[in-house]
C-alpha cells in the first residue's frame, strides 16, 4: 500500500497497475455501450436505406461531400494529435501534453464549426425535418426520414465531440497544475480512447450519409 | 466462534460502515458501496409501494365486470404506471443495485467497487429518472403501456409520453453505470486466489446480468429517444403515414426489453444458488453448469426478442426462427432448476426463512418458465397472445421468480447488512402468506386468459368475474404478506438481537467480516484457498 501514500492510488486498489488496468477495462466497457447506442441508429438507418434506396440517395445528394471529406481529414488529424498527447504523457512531457491537447481541441472546434455551417446550409434549403422541411419530390416524406437520421446521427456524434472537447479542456487545466506524471496519466489515456472512438464513428458516418448512392 | 472473538478484539466495537459517519451529508456524498446499497434499498422500496398502489387500484377496478371505479383512460394510465414503476424502478435495480452493490465487493474480497464515485453517480441518475417519473404522475400520467408501442406513443397519445421517455432514458444510464462497475469489479478486483471458478454463483449471475445491462440498455435508450424526437418535432421515424415503420420500433424495443427480463431474473437465480447451498449444507451440484448457464441465458436472451412480435407482422419464417431459439433458452434455465434440486438431494435441509423463499421460487419459476414455452410456441401464442395468460406468465417470472429471490436475499443477508436478527416466526409466516396470496392472485389469470380475456381492459364479460374476484382476493392476501416484512424488519433495526458475523454458518467471504461490515470491508485482503460452497469442510471443522 506504499503507493497509496502518494495519493495516486485510490483506496479500493492495491497497486497502481491494478488501477490502470481497471480504468482501461472500464473505458472499453463504456465504449461497448457506445457502440450499441450508435449501433441501434445505424441499424435503423440501414433498414430504411434498404427500404427507400432512391429517396435516401436523393437525400445524400443534398449533402456537401467536400465539407464532409474536409471534416474527415480534420478528425483524422485530431486523432494523431491526441495520440501524440498520450505519448507525451507516457514520457512525462508536460508541455507536450498541453500543446497536443490544445491542438486536438482546436481541430475538434474546426470540425464543429464546419458542422454548424452545414446545419445552417440545411436550414436555408428547408431541410430541417419537422420544423422547416420542404423538398420538391414525390417521396418527400422518405427524404425527410433520411434527414431525421442525418440529424440524429451527426447530432449525437457532435454531442460526443462537445463532451470530448470539455474533457480535454479539463485535462489541459489538470496538466497545467502538474497533476500527471509518468506514474499517473490514466485520464489522458482514457480520454484518448474516447476521442479515437468518436473519430471512428465519424469514419462510418461519412460514407454512410454522404457517399453511398449519390449521383 | 473465531468470528466473534475477532469482532470483540477490534479496537472500536462500533467501527462499522453504519457508524463511520453521521448526518445526511455523510450518506448523500458517500462512495461506500454498502451505503449506496442502502440508498438504493430505500428508494426502490418507495417505488415498490407506489407501483403496488397502482396494482391495488387495478385489482379493485377488476372486481366487477363493469368499469365502475375508474374510467378507461384512467385505467390505461394505471396499468402503464404500474408496469413502468415496477419494471424500471423496482425490478431492474432491485437485486443488482441493492444486494449486488452491497455484496459483490465483500464476496470477492475487495474494499469497494472499481469505481465508487460512478456508483454514487448511478444512484443520483436513478433518483433523477425517478423524480421525472414522479413528475409524469403529477402531469396527468401516461397511457401507452410500459412498451411505448408506436405510432400510438409517438403520434396519438395525449398524455405525458415525452416526459416519461426522458425519465426512462435517464434511468437507463444508471443501469449502464451499475453494470459497467460490476463487470470491471468482477474482472479486476478479485482477492488473490479467488479464481473465476471459485467465485460464488451470485457473482457469476451478476456478471451475466451486467453484460445484458451494458449491451442492451443503450439500444432501448436511443430508441426511446427517437420516440421523444418524433413527438417533439412531429417527424415520422416510426409513423407509417410518413414512411416510418412501427415494427422497427418493436424490434429495437424488444432487443433490450426481452433481455431485460433476464436482468430481473438472473440475479434472483444467483441468490437461490447461495441460499440453497447454505441450507442444504452441501456444495452446489454442478457448479460449472450453473455458472455457464447464467452466461448462456444472457447470450440466448439477445436472440429471441422476436417472440414478442408473432402477431405484429413479422414474417412467418422469422417467427419460426424466434420460436425455436426461444425453446433453447429453456435449457440453461432447466439446468439451474435441476441443479438446485440435485443440491438439495441428500442434503441436510433446514427451513429458515430464506430457504422457504427458495422453495417458493423453485415452484413459481418452474410454472412461469414452462408457461413461457407455451407462449414461445408460434401456433399456441396466436391463441393466447395479449391475454391474461401472458399477464399470469410474466408475473410468475417477475413476482414469483424475481421478487421471491429478492426477498430470499433480503432475509438471508439482512443480519449482515444491518447487524440485527429479525423474528424468524413472523418472517416464515409472511413468506407462506406471500406464496399463498401470489398463487391465488395469478393462477386464475392463466385460466381466464386461456378462456380468452384480453389484457389491458377494465370492462369484461360477466362469465370472467369469478376469476377476477379470486385474483383480487389473492392480491389482498399478497399485500398483507408484503406489508409484514416492512414491520418486522423495521422493528428488528431497533429491537432486534445483534447478529453474529455468520448467523447461518454459511460459506463465503462476506460472512468472515463482522456484521455490519467495517467501512473498508477487510483489514487485510483475504487470500482464497478453497472452492465456493465447501460446506463439507465446514462441517468437519465444526465437528
Amino acid at each position: 500500500m506504499s503507493e497509496a501514500h502518494s495519493g495516486l492510488v485510490a483506496h479500493q486498489f492495491e497497486t497502481a497497475e491494478q488501477q490502470r488496468e481497471t480504468a482501461n477495462l472500464g473505458m472499453w466497457s463504456f465504449l461497448i455501450t457506445e457502440v450499441m447506442m450508435f449501433g441501434a441508429l445505424f441499424t435503423a438507418y440501414g433498414f430504411y436505406r434498404t427500404k427507400y434506396p432512391a429517396a435516401f440517395a436523393a437525400g445524400s445528394d443534398h449533402l456537401d461531400y467536400l465539407m464532409g471529406a474536409f471534416n474527415t481529414a480534420v478528425l483524422i488529424c485530431s486523432s494523431l494529435t491526441m495520440a501524440l498527447a498520450v505519448q507525451a504523457a507516457q514520457h512525462g512531457k508536460r508541455k507536450g501534453i498541453i500543446l497536443f491537447l490544445l491542438l486536438t481541441i482546436l481541430l475538434g472546434g474546426v470540425f464543429l464549426g464546419v458542422k454548424v455551417l452545414e446545419y445552417a446550409d440545411k436550414y436555408e434549403h428547408h431541410l430541417i425535418p419537422g420544423i422547416h422541411f420542404s423538398v420538391d419530390s414525390s417521396y418527400a416524406a422518405q427524404i425527410e426520414l433520411f434527414y431525421c437520421f442525418y440529424f440524429a446521427m451527426t447530432g449525437l456524434h457532435a454531442l460526443h465531440m462537445i463532451v470530448g472537447i470539455t474533457i480535454l479542456g479539463i485535462l489541459v487545466a489538470l496538466s497545467h497544475r502538474r497533476r500527471f506524471s509518468t506514474d499517473y496519466y490514466n485520464p489522458v489515456e482514457m480520454a484518448g480512447l474516447y476521442w479515437h472512438f468518436v473519430d471512428i464513428v465519424w469514419i462510418f458516418l461519412f460514407p454512410l450519409l454522404y457517399l453511398i448512392g449519390r449521383s | 466462534m473465531s468470528n466473534t472473538v475477532a469482532a470483540a478484539s477490534r479496537p472500536e466495537p462500533d467501527n462499522n460502515y453504519l457508524t463511520a459517519g453521521y448526518g445526511l451529508k455523510s450518506w448523500l456524498l458517500t462512495t461506500d458501496h454498502k451505503r449506496i446499497a442502502i440508498l438504493y434499498l430505500i428508494m426502490i422500496s418507495v417505488f415498490f409501494v407506489i407501483g403496488g398502489l397502482f396494482a391495488v387500484l387495478i385489482r379493485l377496478e377488476l372486481l366487477t365486470p363493469a368499469g365502475d371505479l375508474v374510467s378507461s383512460d384512467t385505467y390505461n394510465k394505471l396499468f402503464t404506471l404500474h408496469g413502468l414503476v415496477m419494471i424500471f424502478f423496482f425490478l431492474i435495480p432491485s437485486i443488482p443495485a441493492v444486494m449486488g452493490n452491497f455484496l459483490i465487493p465483500l464476496m470477492i474480497g475487495a474494499r469497494d467497487l472499481a469505481f465508487p464515485r460512478i456508483n454514487l453517480l448511478s444512484w443520483y441518475v436513478f433518483a433523477i429518472g425517478g423524480m421525472t417519473t414522479f413528475a409524469v404522475v403529477l402531469f396527468g400520467g401516461v397511457d401507452t403501456g410500459w412498451t411505448f408501442y408506436t405510432p400510438y406513443s409517438s403520434t396519438y397519445s395525449k398524455t405525458a409520453v415525452g416526459l416519461t421517455a426522458i425519465g426512462v432514458f435517464i434511468t437507463g444510464f444508471s443501469s449502464i453505470l451499475t453494470g459497467l462497475n460490476f463487470v470491471v469489479t468482477i474482472h479486476k478486483m478479485r482477492a488473490p486466489g479467488l479464481t473465476w471458478f471459485r467465485l460464488p454463483l451470485f457473482v457469476w449471475a451478476h456478471y451475466a446480468t451486467s453484460l445484458i445491462m451494458l449491451i442492451g440498455t443503450p439500444v432501448v435508450a436511443i430508441t426511446i429517444l427517437l420516440v421523444f424526437l418524433e413527438r417533439v418535432f412531429g417527424v415520422g421515424i416510426f409513423d407509417p403515414a410518413l414512411g416510418g415503420d412501427p415494427v422497427l420500433f418493436q424490434h429495437l424495443f424488444w432487443f433490450y426489453s426481452h433481455p431485460a427480463v433476464y436482468i430481473m431474473i438472473l440475479p434472483s437465480m444467483g441468490v437461490i444458488s447461495e441460499v440453497v447451498a447454505c441450507f442444504s449444507r452441501k456444495r452446489i451440484f454442478g457448479y460449472g453448469f450453473v455458472a455457464f448457464s447464467s452466461l448462456a441465458i444472457a447470450v440466448l436472451g439477445f436472440l429471441i426478442w422476436g417472440h414478442h412480435m408473432f402477431t405484429s407482422g413479422q414474417s412467418i419464417f422469422a417467427g419460426m426462427v424466434f420460436s425455436i431459439l426461444t425453446m433453447l433458452v429453456a435449457i440453461p434455465s432447466a439446468v439451474k432448476v435441476f441443479n438446485w434440486t440435485a443440491t438439495m438431494y441428500k442434503g441436510s435441509i433446514s427451513y429458515e426463512t430464506p430457504m422457504i423463499y427458495v422453495f417458493g421460487f423453485l415452484g413459481l419459476f418452474t410454472v412461469g418458465g414452462l408457461t413461457g414455452l407455451f407462449l414461445g410456441a408460434l401456433g399456441l401464442d396466436v391463441h393466447v397472445h395479449d391475454t391474461y395468460f401472458v399477464v399470469a406468465h410474466f408475473h410468475y417470472i417477475m413476482v414469483g421468480g424475481a421478487i421471491m429471490g429478492y426477498l430470499a436475499a433480503l432475509h438471508f443477508w439482512w443480519p449482515k447488512i444491518t447487524g440485527k436478527l429479525y423474528s424468524e416466526a413472523w418472517a416464515k409466516l409472511s413468506a407462506i402468506i406471500i406464496f399463498i396470496g401470489f398463487n391465488l392472485t395469478f393462477f386464475p389469470q392463466f385460466l381466464v386468459g386461456y378462456l380468452g380475456m384480453p389484457r389491458r381492459y377494465h370492462v369484461y364479460p360477466d362469465e370472467f368475474q369469478i376469476f377476477q374476484v379470486l385474483s383480487t382476493a389473492g392480491a389482498s392476501i399478497l399485500a398483507i404478506g408484503y406489508a409484514f416484512p416492512a414491520f418486522y424488519l423495521t422493528w428488528s433495526l431497533f429491537r432486534g438481537k445483534a447478529a453474529p458475523a455468520n448467523p447461518w454458518n454459511a460459506k463465503g467471504l462476506e460472512w468472515t467480516v463482522p456484521s455490519p461490515p467495517p467501512k473498508h470491508n477487510f483489514d487485510t485482503i483475504p487470500v482464497v484457498e478453497e472452492e465456493a460452497y465447501d460446506y463439507s469442510r465446514l462441517e468437519e471443522e465444526v465437528v
